[in-house]
């Protein structure tokens, strides 16, 4: 899942099944050697995780023993599924450089905030999921109407992602479509079967580390074709919009406004604020990655640490859409307004087969492959620890043994994995219905933010404040999607996933608000380190005697965070310039 | 992560031998590919450049360079004691 976006996602499913197979690579035996090398290494990695298993708590949140690197990169990968991947370097192909905004402020400005602001609360209230932590800051009722929306979204995405990798699979491999979900879906199954969270983690970050090494020489090779930067410009002023694709700002063709000054506050409010925030900081799926730090330390890291690959693979995933802009015909067709046999969303595979050789074309193959899967892995695993932990322990089967809910973490893998794959299946023949489904589930996590953040702030929002905001501002997105979808507000459809993101935003603050003014607050004893302000005296001055001494300096969240900040304001600037 | 006493396997868990051995046989099948079996059709495809050579170094690098992290800062096992019985302390106030 996309951080902002499900219309990048939502375009690559829409892609058609080229009859022409304009995609196909010409795979060889060595490339398919290198492609079964990195899926032997990940069933591997779930077999040497599962000797780490012996509690839930291994299985759902690997024990909470992971170096902050690790999950760091993981933090970031989770979201680098290859939908993110082929629609990032679609949207540099489309709009150039204007693509970085999902980036950098996109979510940089969020993972920072995350990782100094909120994470001590998350962490610190030793929850196992954000659901929890409703019910903690809130009341039972909230946690479930959350855990029961993520719950379903998470195996609907999972299902998205294994059929936008079979469409992929067979426009590259001529795979037929049901063989590449079922092999795919039984591979992600099985490793995280067998070795929980742990294993998902770790082929996230090995899958990282495999599309950098693939990114890395498109775009330099690319770049070297095009004739280096200054070739890569001179060929993109003579394109109709090429001169756009060269600035970072005011955006118009990203954001679909055309009045300047609006465009930018899109930008600004709509993608650096509300949908970044609302996603960065909430989703489970990402934030678990930090749940299973070492410490408290490590958990603040994970994101700040995650800020800087983030801002710095902007460069080798938009750069390759620039460069397929001006070096691949199809795509300069699609720029002047033409039509072609090829779309956006073709960039990245069609750079393979212009640029690799047989050898690193198996790399690359085996990059895109496994992120798909680690976008999958990422669904069903963070829809274990909320279904077992939230649904089960924390409503239907409370009480039981530890033992039991290791159990049922199992079987939902299994159950989740399948209805995935029949998600897959039917996704097929209902290609508009999955468009809307992704974006709809995109409006769950700006309402999230503002409870969050109402109880995060102010003691006195109550129990049910939770709940009611929740709902209503999930309405009140929902109610803009469809007005903009009717026609009745007339405006881009990005503008009005910013207009639906701040109205949802707005909604939920104010019903909060009003529902907690009718009643009782919580007593401070209960709110211990749930809102800021409210803590327990002894238990401050540890807490400060341990963040104040013993970390070096670049173990300092302050110092990351900043840094994190700085390394993406200099990349704009950078980008002004050259 | 490493819960038990077997030094081997606590290696292979290590998160950076697995990118090290990862990134060894890809950087090293790379390079044999990028030295003996790398057509011209394919050098030219890339402006002359043998991506499967240079690639197959600088990923042989990356395994160099993990290697020696690996080796420069082992996983504390302290640590890692420490981390097991917190989190058995947890799975019990959980219950």
């Amino acid at each position: 899942m996309t951080s902002l976006g499900a219309h990048e996602a939502a375009s690559v499913l829409s892609g058609p099944v080229l009859a022409d197979a304009p995609l196909r690579l010409h795979a060889g035996v060595i490339d398919y050697i290198l492609v079964a090398t990195y899926f032997a290494l990940v069933l591997g990695i779930g077999f040497i995780a599962r000797r780490s298993v012996s509690s839930s708590l291994d299985f759902l949140l690997s024990g909470r023993s992971l170096p902050a690197w690790v999950t760091g990169l993981a933090f970031m990968s989770a979201n680098l599924g290859a939908t993110e991947l082929l629609g990032q370097s679609a949207n540099g192909a489309e709009f150039g450089i204007q693509a970085v905004h999902y980036y950098w402020i996109g979510a940089i400005p969020a993972m920072v905030f995350l990782g100094l602001f909120m994470m001590p609360f998350f962490y610190g209230s030793k929850v196992r999921s954000v659901p929890e932590f409703l019910r903690r800051r809130y009341n039972p009722a909230t946690q479930r109407f959350q855990a029961v929306l993520f719950a379903v979204a998470s195996v609907l995405l999972a299902g998205v992602n294994l059929y936008a990798m079979a469409i992929v699979v067979n426009a590259l491999l001529g795979w037929p479509l049901w063989l590449a979900i079922v092999i795919a879906g039984l591979v992600v199954l099985i490793y995280t079967l067998i070795g929980g969270l742990s294993a998902s983690i770790y082929n996230e970050v090995l899958q990282f580390f495999v599309i950098v090494a693939a990114m890395v020489p498109i775009t330099l090779v690319g770049l070297h074709k095009a004739g280096g930067w200054s070739g890569l410009k001179a060929k993109l002023f003579q394109q109709p919009h090429g001169h756009d694709m060269l600035q970072a700002f005011p955006a118009h063709e990203l954001t679909g406004i055309h009045n300047s000054f609006w465009s930018v506050i899109g930008v600004v409010l709509g993608l650096g604020f509300v949908t970044s925030f609302g996603y960065w900081t909430t989703n489970f799926t990402e934030v678990q990655r930090a749940f299973s730090a070492k410490d408290m330390s490590a958990a603040r890291r994970t994101p700040l640490i995650a800020a800087f690959p983030k801002t710095l693979i902007a460069l080798v995933i938009i750069i390759p859409g620039i460069v397929a802009a001006v070096t691949v015909p199809g795509i300069q067709k699609l720029n002047e307004g033409g039509t072609s046999n090829v779309n956006y969303n073709d960039v990245v595979p069609l750079l393979m087969q212009q640029l690799l050789p047989n050898g690193f074309l198996g790399v690359a193959l085996a990059g895109l492959l496994a992120s798909f899967m680690a976008g999958m892995a990422a669904n069903v695993s963070s829809l274990n620890t909320v279904f077992t932990y939230d649904l089960w322990q924390g409503w239907l089967r409370p009480g039981k043994s530890d033992r039991h809910y290791l159990n049922v973490g199992r079987w939902v893998t299994v159950i989740g994995t399948l209805i995935a794959i029949g998600t897959a299946f039917i996704a097929g023949n209902f290609g508009n219905i999955m468009d809307y489904i992704q974006t709809l589930f995109s409006f769950f996590n700006v309402p999230l933010f503002a409870v969050f953040i109402l109880g995060l702030l102010w003691k006195r929002a109550t129990g049910h404040a939770g709940w009611a905001g929740l709902a209503t501002g999930t309405a009140g997105a929902i109610v803009i999607f469809v007005l903009n979808q009717a026609g009745v507000i007339p405006i881009s459809s990005q503008g009005s996933s910013y207009l639906g993101g701040g109205v949802a935003l707005v909604l939920a603050l104010i019903v909060g608000i009003v529902v907690s003014l009718f009643q009782t607050p919580k007593s401070d004893k209960e709110l211990v380190g749930l809102v800021t302000g409210v803590v327990d005296a002894t238990e401050a001055a540890t807490a400060e005697g341990v963040s104040a001494v013993g970390e070096v300096w670049y173990r300092n969240v302050w110092v990351l965070g900043i840094g994190a900040l700085v390394l993406a304001a200099a990349c704009y600037i950078f980008f002004m310039f050259v | 992560m490493p819960r038990h006493d077997n030094k081997v396997l606590n290696y292979l868990f290590d998160l950076r031998t697995i990118i090290a051995v990862l990134f060894a046989i890809y950087g090293i099948v790379c390079i044999i590919w990028g030295a003996a079996f790398t057509s011209s059709s394919e050098l030219d495809k890339a402006g002359g450049i043998n991506i499967n050579l240079w690639g197959g170094i600088g990923m042989l690098i990356v395994a160099a360079l993990f290697v020696w992290w690996t080796i420069a800062k082992p996983i504390d096992q302290q640590a890692a004691a420490h981390s097991l019985e917190e989190s058995e302390a947890e799975a019990q106030r959980n219950l």
